[in-house]
């Protein structure tokens, strides 16, 4: 079960680990962005290498990248599929109705399958670097410019890092009220869809009224330790921006020339 | 000895409860530097009775008096109360905060906005005070009950207040917890002078203050020293509470035909006592 979550930050101490989770944070999303601009085999090329090369220097191994891949996989073949055989251009190999086996289809589909995987990688490298907690400020830190239309960042950021906190602590609770029901006869995972579903009910709302008791109690909690509202508040956590945040700026620049250049 | 609480005519009685009230008319004055115990059984009003103080409760004008280190609790008041009380609840998951031990402890004083260099020295001048220092970053989920409630204590004590209030914060531990949590506080006591509130049904814990207050239905019962009170032996149970370990062991003893002393004995007491005892059989 604890898998499923946000169990997937491996600590370490490489570059891409110290990098300021802000930077990276909006890096990540620059690279979404820019792999749009790849269009024929040299700009994948590049860009193949520079994600090989960041991943590289998180002193991560390749194989969980190719984890972050796995759920996504049955979406990739479709798109790639659904590229293949309906783009028509260049030489036709085969046809049947609608369908085209064309030059065009296969480049394209290898396009589509390449830009997910980079997509994958750049993000799982974003996700296995930083720890949740260092995203929910980096997050805060972004919606700042926000608080000029009064988007309440403060609560916003306030109730990510306490979502956060009891993400595990709702997990091993999970864990216990499935257990519990279990030894009086709930059998969960079997029958048809509706015995499943049906089945659920008596995990959700032990659940469910014991995070009302627990939001109760935490608000107290808060409220006896002065907590008054976003307002007036100092932070401990502090985000540093290093040399090797600007460093990683301007490798993504220099991308960005390039792929302009290279492109078709 | 100067007082520190005061408390004249307090009365409450939750809105959605019918018939008795929570707490009526309770006078209660504790000096600086006690450490009290109210014990009562479950229903008698103790956690009402510590949520008043720190004005965690709705206030009604016509239900009494709360003075707390001179500032009588008003709206307007009670953060300032509240910085002069620490609180210690009972379920130390429910009151973690903070993603680390470093945050949560550095929680309180991030409301009060304190800068961040002076807040750096007391996060960890608090964490040493409770030895948790090697587990500033440890996420709660890794803690035993115990540590998150030491965490709690540093907490509580950053932000040095003169009272502190443990509403039954060892109730969810182990005994190797409660012990810990018990002896943390007893030494922060010690060291800065401070009040201490103990809200328990652990009778061992209350034979540790310097005084004892029984609630019942609302209602200060008795008040005396813990020799005071556990002299009423099986009239504990009544007021349905406890009896401790060495009235338990005199009440076995006089069972058995042996004639035991009436006054409360500590266990030490009780060792005096047993080896005088058979120097003379």
């Amino acid at each position: 079960m604890n898998k499923l979550l946000f169990g997937r930050f491996i600590p370490g101490n490489s570059v891409i680990h110290r990098l300021d989770p802000r930077n990276k944070l909006l890096l990540s999303f620059y690279y979404i962005g820019i792999i749009f601009l790849a269009n024929n085999w040299l700009t994948y090329l590049v860009l193949f290498l520079f994600t090989i090369l960041a991943v590289r220097l998180s002193n991560i191994k390749m194989s969980f990248f190719i984890r972050g891949v796995r759920p996504l996989i049955w979406l990739i073949l479709f798109t790639v599929l659904l590229q293949v055989f309906f783009t028509r251009g260049g030489t036709t190999y085969w046809s049947w109705g609608p369908i085209v086996l064309s030059q065009f289809g296969i480049v394209n589909g290898v396009y589509i399958f390449m830009r997910f995987v980079l997509i994958i990688f750049m993000s799982t490298l974003l996700t296995l670097t930083t720890p949740p907690l260092s995203l929910a400020d980096a997050i805060e830190a972004i919606l700042k410019p926000l608080r000029i239309v009064h988007f309440p960042v403060y609560e916003v950021a306030l109730m990510l890092s306490i979502a956060l906190r009891f993400v595990p602590t709702l997990m091993d609770e999970t864990e216990k009220i499935m257990n519990a029901q279990r030894a009086r006869g709930v059998d969960f995972g079997e029958g048809n869809i509706f015995q499943q579903m049906r089945a659920v009910v008596p995990l959700l709302i032990p659940l469910f009224v014991s995070s009302f008791n627990r939001a109760e109690d935490l608000a107290t909690a808060m409220e006896a330790r002065g907590y008054q509202g976003g307002e007036g508040r100092s932070k401990y956590r502090i985000l540093t921006w290093r040399a090797a945040d600007n460093w990683a700026v301007i490798a993504f620049v220099l991308l960005t020339g390039i792929l302009i250049w290279l492109r078709a | 000895m100067t007082k520190i609480i005061e408390v004249e005519h307090l009365n409450f009685r939750y809105p959605q409860t019918e018939g008795r009230p929570a707490l009526s008319d309770v006078n209660l004055t504790i000096e600086q530097g006690e450490w009290v115990a109210i014990i009562g059984h479950n229903g008698s009003g103790k956690s009402t009775l510590a949520k008043s103080l720190d004005g965690l409760l709705p206030l009604n004008p016509e239900s009494g008096k709360i003075r707390v280190a001179g500032i009588e609790l008003t709206e307007d008041s009670v953060w300032d109360i509240r910085r002069q009380i620490g609180m210690v609840f009972q379920n130390p998951d429910n009151q973690f905060v903070g993603a680390t031990v470093e945050d949560d402890v550095a929680f309180g004083l991030e409301n009060i906005g304190l800068p961040r260099d002076e807040m750096v020295t007391r996060v960890h001048d608090a964490l040493a005070r409770v030895r948790m220092t090697e587990f500033a970053d440890r996420e709660p989920a890794r803690l035993s009950g115990g540590q998150k409630q030491r965490v709690a204590i540093a907490g509580v004590i950053a932000l040095q207040p003169q009272i502190i209030i443990l509403d039954e914060s060892t109730s969810m531990l182990d005994p190797n917890g409660r012990i810990e949590v018990l002896d943390t506080v007893r030494e922060l006591k010690e060291q800065e002078n401070l009040t201490v509130i103990s809200i328990t049904h652990d009778i061992d814990e209350a034979a540790n203050a310097n005084r004892i207050i029984i609630l019942d239905d609302g209602e200060i019962k008795e008040s005396g020293t813990p020799a005071e009170i556990f002299q009423y032996g099986e009239r504990l149970i009544e007021l349905g509470l406890d009896v401790p370990y060495a009235e338990r062991l005199k009440a076995a003893l006089h069972r058995q035909g042996l004639v035991v002393p009436q006054q409360y004995l500590t266990e030490e007491g009780l060792v005096d006592w047993l080896w005088t005892l058979h120097s003379k059989m």
